[in-house]
């Protein structure tokens, strides 16, 4: 029996082009940056909105738990978030909140926070934005949670829920 | 005062071209970075808060004297290789550098075959 070359060929590479197609449209495409969860956070230094006094990471390392909030006066979906943030302040004394304000006016935030509540035990000043670069931020609202040796436990992308506020207080019970 | 006046005119002259050689290393970087909250754009091409924000990272890395490459994998830690439109080449992306080249040896060789088979044909 003859064996026909090309015939095998063309055949072995649709049929490896199907499994890579089908390989591709079984992968989740979604982007984001969970895969920071494990690696421990970048040094920073960040004035305070209310004081001028720094806030950096060795600060952090005092707390068991802390949770880095990024978040704006002028973005909707930070509102939604808001109460979860307040019930987790109320809620347990072993996490502290960082609220990291991007690129806002002082003004705003402060009548922002007046009208909310003010959840953070920290409230510092990203005016340019690059210290959201060192944290692998590309939108706001995003919240980290790491622990005491400055490791991220969490990343979430977007405003906080009410799975994710019950994930939150999973890890830190 | 001859000697002087040749000293600015390299001054001005120089100067501008060592500005034009780091904006231009800068619009390489720019150009390679995914701006991730766009559709199809790169840093380069948008105006948004993250790619404005991105392009202040990388300038200032730039005028730290960071290589390229320094300034990619920093960004690769923080984002992954999306971030970038050429990633490193790796185990998990080799098909995407390596497929081009196969393809094109693939193609070559059934056109031998077709062309050896033809001839066989016609000498038959």
């Amino acid at each position: 029996m003859k064996i026909n070359f090309s015939k095998i060929i063309i055949f072995s590479f649709v049929v490896f082009l199907i499994s890579v197609f089908w390989m591709g449209l079984k992968n989740n495409n979604n982007y984001n940056t969970k895969n920071l969860t494990g690696s421990e956070i970048s040094s920073f230094k960040l004035p305070s909105i209310y004081n001028g006094d720094i806030i950096s990471d060795e600060t952090l390392k005092q707390n068991q738990f802390t949770l880095i909030n990024f978040f704006a006066s002028w973005c909707a979906p930070c509102r939604l978030e808001h109460k979860y943030l307040i019930k987790l302040a109320n809620h347990n004394k072993d996490i502290k909140i960082l609220g990291i304000n991007f690129k806002d006016k002082k003004k705003n935030v402060i009548n922002f926070l007046n009208e909310l509540d003010d959840p953070y035990d920290y409230v510092v000043e990203d005016q340019d934005g690059k210290t959201s670069i060192l944290f692998g931020i590309y939108g706001i609202p995003e919240t980290i949670l790491i622990n005491k040796e400055l490791i991220i436990i969490k990343k979430i992308v977007g405003p906080i829920d009410k799975k994710q506020f019950e994930e939150i207080l999973n890890f830190i019970q | 005062m001859i000697l002087k006046k040749i000293l600015i005119i390299y001054f001005l002259l120089i100067f501008p071209l060592q500005s034009n050689e780091v904006n231009q290393e800068l619009i390489e970087i720019y150009k390679n970075l995914r701006c991730l909250i766009c559709q199809g754009q790169s840093v380069a091409d948008s105006n948004s808060d993250f790619a404005t924000t991105l392009k202040l990272v990388v300038q200032d890395q730039v005028e730290e004297g960071k290589t390229k490459k320094e300034i990619y994998d920093f960004l690769i830690s923080k984002y992954g290789e999306w971030i970038v439109y050429q990633p490193p080449l790796n185990k998990n992306n080799f098909l995407l550098w390596f497929l081009p080249y196969f393809i094109l040896a693939l193609g070559g060789l059934i056109i031998f075959i077709i062309i050896r088979k033809s001839n066989n044909n016609k000498a038959n």
